[in-house]
């Protein structure tokens, strides 16, 4: 490796002054090396709720031992604009739970490898790429929801809301947290679903009306509902999952399913094509559409790729699966940027809550 | 001395007398350790920065595109009311800040209160804890949920009240150890001089006290200002949404992973680091000559009024720092603020949640570690060129000035430039991309410039008779160096190492960018728990990184103690 030699060189000139500098410098060359016993390292990047990753992985080298995840985290936007900017030099192996338009993006920037995982055609099709060069794979659909905090409404007299619509009321002025959609998958799904819903002037008029509700946007999308569920907010726009988790805890939390609809996107993987580990790359993707691994996403997840495998979610509203509006997924996708755009001119810093 | 040192290096390759090569491979040797010192800032520092510079002109995929950038930022009203939010905290926070510590430092100086060590150990307390833990700390006080939520004066503490608060409690330690350093150094003549002329204790605060420490003043001012209009940590968790430059750079960088736009932002966040910087530099040339060797210390007399004053106020700051830590601490320990107000230890439970889990806080020990070994010996050896090495002394210069620079370099910019210049495929050192290394030459640089100025110090200290005798003795300056010098500079080298150790604990700023799969930082995390809504685990750990740092340096006071009554009996005779 040229690069390691190199860096002993340079160790080796600074330690003609200092050998403490050689002793920091030899620890962590070591670390750079690869696999060793047999053990093949993945770099997998991921927007998952961090408390699943665990339950994940072990799942994982449960039937692969020799292969160990190395998990990088962040929410949806991030980790999208990551693998976009490390493009000429992609740090990753697999990309496993990432939003469908964010893996359709970088299937365009021939990013992602061609591969039909194991056992694919048994899946949903909704979950699966169903083009001649498959490159994604789905896991689970997660779904908007609003997080409602029954103390906080009693405290201020807010009546419980029903529908999108009822949230541009004047009673919830700054009592309104929901995600950024230039960092949170969460956020833009939202986003999405009011301009197909709404239309695009309607939905851009009633994104200018809740702006005047909202208090703050959040990097991330479940914040609003951790907000919410601590009383800091009395509503946050959020998805299903957190919400269910909270009120498991005791959180005095209602999950609302807007009349209108909600939007959905799916959670899914695939291979980047430039990695050197094909063969484990392939092996954990044949995973994860596994009922094993789907039983997994249930836990959290009340729509999952792998037909008959999904439970109730406890403290889960019954009606999601009925409320997912028809999405546009390629629309979502090709417009992605352009929305982004200017949802940050018109929302992001333009108004700044007196204080 | 200089005599020999600046024999040509190529008598060297030449046969000469032993003595001779002793002398010639001793004089190579200077210049070696010169050249290596002034390596290792050029790339850990200037190429780094160069980088950045090429970056805001250049698009994603590194076309030159002249000012294009700069203009697509100037023409986005989002991006340019930072600037205009960024100044105005500038200005609050540093009023409020310097005349809150001026007055402590005040009370320090010019009163008789009791307990002074105590207040003064509780007002250096923020500078062993990330700026994050005062602005979650205040979202427990004042938040929508806070115990004292009404006392709040202003609408919501998410926002530009609430930043300054937060950043007031962080870096008043930094501007209190300026101002009191300053109000100590007046003469006490001038005092006795206004009290003969009749002047009453108001007159003289506003003839002797105020003009006698304007050095002071101004340079606390400066490294203020810079303080809190570089520092990101607060203005992310508790700013809502008043967007500022370092909030803006954050953003670009890691949202949106728009890196040119990112290196624009800093460009223009230097801007201000740099003017204050200049003018602190121009401060202190001014200030050496302010005391002399005639000057007598000010010794405060006891004064009832003012006295209980001083007591009253420091007493009330205290309440105030104590305060944020003790509610850091206790909303750690509550299972669910605020509906389920039991104690546990749920939320040190790391590793089920974002941000590392508890291997991110061995990381950060190991990662400080790092910082206090390699900086200080790397600081040593650079102060120990710049002050005893006795040849080129325009590259000694050069070196001097590259490492009182830092201190000007916001460490957001820093970590940037570091990844444009280290991430680089062409960078034979891209090798480092990811793992401590980077991360502990990223912090040493950071904080490098107090380090060094408090290294060269201690040097100067010494008299420089020590070389010509060694010298005349045929004994090799190395040898001089690590039986005299270093043995004699002990208190200096210890207070480097614990400066950088807590740091290096404490910094989100540049780390925040350099951070890799295995390397995950405490500080880090904090940041990333409260960004996921895990307010309350993100208090649990900025807790872990205050008692680590509190602990080391409680070691740290009781072992310097017992080295210093070993190895620096020569001080007192």
């Amino acid at each position: 490796m040229s690069m390691s030699s190199n860096l002993k060189t340079l160790c080796a000139a600074v330690a003609a002054s200092s050998t403490l500098l050689l002793a920091g410098c030899g620890n962590d060359t070591a670390e750079l090396g690869g696999s060793e016993n047999g053990i093949t390292e993945l770099t997998v990047y991921t927007a998952l709720e961090a408390d699943l990753l665990k339950s994940y992985s072990e799942a994982f080298s449960e039937d692969h031992p020799n292969i160990k995840i190395n998990w990088v985290r962040d929410s949806t936007g991030t980790i999208t604009a990551k693998l976009l900017a490390e493009k000429e030099n992609p740090q990753a192996d697999v990309i496993w739970g990432l939003a469908g338009t964010s893996l359709l993006k970088m299937k365009s920037e021939d990013m992602l490898a061609t591969y039909a995982p194991e056992n694919v055609e048994k899946l949903d099709s909704k979950f699966r790429d169903n083009s001649k060069d498959p490159s994604w794979v789905g896991m689970d659909a997660w779904v908007a929801a609003i997080c409602f905090n029954t103390e906080e409404a009693k405290k201020f007299n807010l009546s419980k809301p029903t529908s999108w619509q009822d949230l541009t009321k004047p009673e919830y002025k700054g009592h309104v947290i929901m995600p950024n959609p230039n960092s949170s998958g969460t956020g833009y799904l939202d986003v999405s679903s009011w301009l197909q819903t709404f239309g695009d002037d309607k939905g851009w008029d009633y994104m200018d009306n809740l702006h005047t509700n909202i208090s703050r946007y959040t990097h991330s999308g479940s914040k609003p509902c951790k907000l919410a569920a601590s009383g800091e907010t009395a509503i946050g726009i959020s998805f299903a999952y957190p919400g269910a988790k909270l009120i498991g805890k005791g959180a005095p939390l209602d999950l609302v399913i807007p009349s209108e609809g909600v939007g959905w996107e799916i959670e899914a993987t695939a291979i980047l094509n430039t990695t050197d580990k094909m063969d484990a790359a392939k092996t954990l993707v044949d995973w994860s559409i596994t009922p094993k691994a789907n039983k997994l996403y249930n836990q959290g997840y009340a729509v999952v790729a792998y037909p008959g495998i999904a439970q109730p979610v406890e403290h889960f509203p019954a009606e999601v699966t009925e409320k997912m509006i028809k999405n546009d997924f390629e629309w979502a996708a090709k417009n992605r940027d352009e929305i982004l755009s200017e949802w940050q001119k018109r929302y992001d810093g333009k108004s700044d809550p007196k204080s | 001395m200089t005599h020999r040192a600046e024999q040509p290096v190529q008598s060297n390759l030449l046969p000469l007398s032993g003595h001779k090569l002793e002398l010639d491979t001793e004089s190579l040797f200077r210049k070696l350790w010169l050249i290596a010192v002034i390596t290792v800032l050029i790339a850990s520092l200037v190429l780094p920065l160069s980088a950045l510079l090429v970056h805001s002109f250049q698009d994603s995929d590194k076309n030159w595109v002249g000012l294009s950038n700069f203009i697509t930022y100037l023409t986005n009203p989002a991006l340019t009311h930072s600037i205009f939010n960024t100044i105005t905290l500038g200005l609050i926070g540093t009023v409020v800040i310097i005349s809150t510590a001026f007055t402590f430092a005040w009370c320090m100086t010019r009163t008789q209160l009791k307990g002074k060590s105590i207040f003064k150990g509780i007002a250096y307390i923020p500078l062993l804890t990330p700026s994050l833990l005062s602005a979650i700390s205040l979202i427990y006080w004042f938040g929508n949920q806070g115990v004292l939520k009404e006392w709040w004066p202003f609408e919501s503490i998410y926002g530009l009240s609430g930043i300054v608060f937060a950043i007031s409690f962080w870096a008043f330690p930094h501007a209190l150890i300026i101002l009191t350093t300053s109000l100590k150094q007046q003469d006490a003549r001038l005092y006795e001089a206004s009290e003969v002329l009749g002047a009453g204790p108001w007159r003289t605060f506003f003839t002797v006290t105020l003009p006698g420490c304007k050095y002071g003043l101004i340079s606390a001012t400066a490294v203020v200002f810079t303080l809190v209009v570089t520092d990101f940590g607060i203005a992310k968790v508790i700013g809502g949404q008043y967007n500022v430059l370092a909030t803006d750079i954050y953003k670009q960088v890691i949202g949106q992973q728009n890196f040119s736009m990112g290196a624009v932002v800093s460009m223009v966040l230097l801007i201000p680091a740099l003017i204050t910087f200049i003018v602190d530099q121009w401060v202190q040339k001014k200030q050496q000559s302010m005391f002399d060797s005639k000057s007598v210390v000010y010794q405060p007399e006891p004064n009832t009024t003012r006295d209980a004053f001083g007591f009253v106020y420091c007493t009330l700051i205290a309440i105030v720092m104590l305060s944020i830590i003790v509610m850091a601490g206790y909303s750690s320990l509550v299972s669910f603020w605020p509906y389920d107000l039991t104690l546990s230890l749920n939320n040190y439970q790391f590793d089920m949640m974002d941000g590392g889990g508890w291997g991110a806080f061995t990381n950060s020990l190991i990662m400080a570690t790092g910082t206090m070994v390699v900086g200080t010996a790397f600081i040593f050896l650079s102060a120990y060129g710049c002050q005893k090495i006795d040849v080129w002394p325009s590259l000694r210069k050069v070196i001097h000035m590259l490492s009182v620079i830092p201190s000007a370099i916001p460490g957001l910019v820093l970590g940037l430039s570091y990844i444009f210049f280290f991430n680089s495929p062409n960078n034979p050192l891209n090798g480092i991309y990811g793992t401590f290394l980077i991360l502990i030459i990223s912090s040493v640089i950071h904080f490098l410039t107090v380090g060094h100025l408090t290294m060269v110090t201690a040097l100067k200290q010494l008299p420089t008779e020590i070389e010509s005798v060694t010298e005349s003795m045929k004994v090799p300056f190395y040898v001089t160096m690590g039986r005299v010098t270093l043995p004699m500079t002990v208190p200096a080298v210890l207070e480097v190492g614990i400066y950088l150790f807590v740091n290096a604990m404490t910094t989100v700023s540049a780390v925040v960018f350099l951070y890799g799969v295995d390397t995950m930082l405490a500080s880090v995390a904090v940041l990333n728990m409260d960004d996921a809504g895990d307010t309350a685990p993100a208090a649990a750990m900025a807790m872990m990184i205050f008692i680590s740092a509190l602990a080391v340096k409680l070691l740290y006071s009781g072992f310097s103690y017992l080295l210093l009554k070993r190895t620096d009996k020569w001080r007192y005779g």
